[in-house]
């Protein structure tokens, strides 16, 4: 027998650590205070301590932001159909039913239509837990259909990101879903509907590079890690350590790309004043 | 300049040298008889190696170092280029480059990626690889092309968006994101051709359109094969795996429904003939801008949101 055994578990990468647990309580990644599940919901799921936020899923923020019992869901079961019969170490067929299983969801994103202090809002909002939020074609389709949707109805539009980027395992087809999204938002603008983008921790790659970076408004949870490049990228370009809070929100407010830092608990009002603001006509305007 | 030989084009570069030497000794009857032989041996070699080439092989065709580039194309496509430069905010970007020019008679903006060609102009080129001034720039030179209702050419050929510290402080991704959206509003025609390397936003960032060509041999994907094998097998040796798995090639996005055409290139690629090659993409490209041209200006936007809508499979 081998005195020593080599774990067949991978590394776990720097990106997965602040999921929710199941269990009855967690600990603060960031200070190493210990939560009960009850006071985690109530404090939506932030540390009451240090302010950290945990991630959480497109089910969370739909009750946090949108008026209880407002969210009607569309397309909850659009799935991956594996144009490239992709294979890397695993089947990405596999790799997609294993996300559904363990994430109980059938992509990253979920869309739906609801109010926020009963003004009519289009939502989409994306999970990371699935396939680290990564855009494919499903991702792409299913923003696509929520924009659409606000263009049709004249209704504010607000898209919550939280992604790895877009999808490698289906190819240039991923890539295309960020020209399609832009387009379509391209038809928002000139409808004069309004577009709020909140980025949660993290938004990088193809999806910062297309619908997260074109609201009218971007709000930013505080403490996301925002970007391009991932870190380890730049890092591995430059041969330097990156300074600290380097594409995090507030480096992110510094530099003029976002407009705002919303604490998770302020989410509901702040973007509740952002649609009266968007559906205002104020006197002599011509719309 | 020394040429750069791949492995695969070694057996043809081979004998085609036999052949030059052989050619001072033409007069002798035997020699030009053995000239033709080896020359069909060529020519048979040429369509066996080529039409059997892995999608890596396609890869590195599609780096050939001495690959025309957009200022080759544009040199020897058009006349009368007038070069314009920076984003009129940060800086020029050496990486992206642009301008007016004409297409026989056709005024066009024609914008693509500079790479260079020693490790000089590389550096000054930054291997082709855009900042966001890159991206700003290119806008900037689109929207005069709207102004002046002229058609716009771009030409792709990017490793990638430029990963670096400065790139991310001036905003990167809401660089490509607002270029995205511009580009499917613009109100002129927009033919984008991927001349070279297509990789990932740093490419499409320039590849939005309404006709979307792709060189033989050239790729166009989501990510590198590099990266993807560094990212999904956590080694940088499944490079090939990786490419084969993306399914990366000009066929293989014909097949995927995400260009329209393929333009041929060549015996050999695009190196062996600049002058060919340039000729063919500029009468492609004649031929797609003369069937645009009836599109009306208010029209553009619909017709590429439906266009990109296309794009993608699921299923329920």
């Amino acid at each position: 027998m081998a005195w020593f055994k080599r774990s067949k578990e991978n590394i776990a990468s720097e990106t997965q650590k602040k999921e929710v647990p199941d269990g009855l309580w967690t600990k603060c990644e960031q200070c190493g205070e210990i939560i009960h599940r009850t006071e985690l919901e109530k404090s939506q799921f932030t540390c009451a301590k240090c302010g950290a936020h945990f991630r959480i899923g497109s089910k969370e923020y739909v009750g946090i932001i949108l008026d209880e019992g407002s969210f009607k869901e569309y397309d909850r079961r659009m799935r991956s159909g594996d144009p490239l019969k992709f294979v890397d170490t695993k089947r990405y067929r596999d790799r997609v039913s294993e996300a559904m299983k363990k994430s109980k969801l059938h992509d990253a994103v979920c869309w739906g239509t609801g109010t926020i202090e009963k003004q009519p809002i289009v939502l989409a909002a994306m999970d990371f837990s699935f396939i680290g939020g990564s855009m494919g074609s499903v991702v792409g389709e299913k923003i696509g259909r929520a924009i659409d949707k606000a263009f049709k109805t004249k209704t504010t539009l607000l898209i919550i990101s939280s992604s790895g980027g877009a999808r490698m395992m289906e190819g240039a087809l991923s890539l295309m879903q960020m020209a399609k999204t832009s387009a379509k938002l391209a038809r928002l603008a000139e409808a004069g509907v309004g577009f709020v983008s909140l980025l949660t921790d993290p938004t990088t790659g193809g999806v910062t590079a297309s619908y997260a970076m074109l609201g009218d408004v971007i709000i930013a949870e505080p403490g996301a890690l925002i970007g391009f490049a991932g870190p380890r990228v730049i890092k591995q370009t430059i041969g330097k350590d990156l300074p600290p809070g380097f594409q995090r929100s507030e480096f992110l407010l510094e530099h003029g790309f976002v407009d705002m830092i919303v604490h998770r608990k302020d989410l509901h009002a702040e973007i509740s004043r952002l649609v009266r603001y968007f559906s205002t006509r104020s006197p002599g305007s011509h719309r | 300049m020394a040429k750069m030989v791949l492995d695969f084009e070694k057996p043809i570069i081979e004998l085609e040298q036999k052949i030059e030497e052989m050619r001072r000794y033409a007069g002798n009857p035997d020699i030009a008889a053995e000239i033709v032989k080896i020359e069909v041996r060529v020519n048979q070699l040429q369509q066996t190696i080529y039409a059997g080439l892995t999608r890596w092989q396609k890869v590195q065709l599609a780096r050939h170092p001495d690959r025309p580039y957009t200022l080759d194309y544009i040199s020897l496509m058009t006349k009368d280029f007038v070069e314009l430069h920076g984003d009129r905010s940060f800086r020029d970007d050496h990486a992206i480059v642009g301008g007016f020019a004409r297409l026989d008679d056709v005024a066009v903006m024609i914008i693509g990626h500079q790479k260079g060609r020693d490790t000089k102009s590389n550096v000054y080129r930054n291997f082709g690889m855009p900042n966001p001034e890159g991206y700003r720039k290119a806008l900037r030179l689109m929207k005069l092309a709207e102004k002046f209702r002229m058609p716009v050419v771009t030409l792709l050929d990017t490793p990638g968006a430029y990963p670096g510290l400065e790139a991310e402080e001036r905003g990167q991704a809401e660089a490509i994101a607002r270029n995205l959206f511009e580009m499917a509003r613009l109100r002129v025609p927009i033919v984008v051709a991927i001349i070279g390397e297509g990789a990932s936003g740093g490419a499409l960032g320039l590849g939005v359109g309404d006709r979307i060509l792709m060189m033989e041999n050239s790729w166009y994907s989501v990510i590198s094969p590099e990266s993807c094998s560094s990212i999904l097998w956590r080694s940088w040796e499944f490079k090939e795996q990786a490419a084969e798995a993306l399914q990366l090639t000009a066929p293989d996005l014909k097949k995927q429904g995400i260009i329209d055409d393929i333009v041929p290139e060549p015996k050999g690629g695009a190196h062996r003939n600049p002058e060919q090659a340039a000729r063919v993409l500029k009468e492609t490209l004649l031929q797609e801008l003369k069937a645009l041209a009836k599109v009306k200006p208010e029209k553009f936007l619909e017709r590429r949101i439906e266009k990109f809508s296309k794009m993608g499979v699921w299923v329920g």
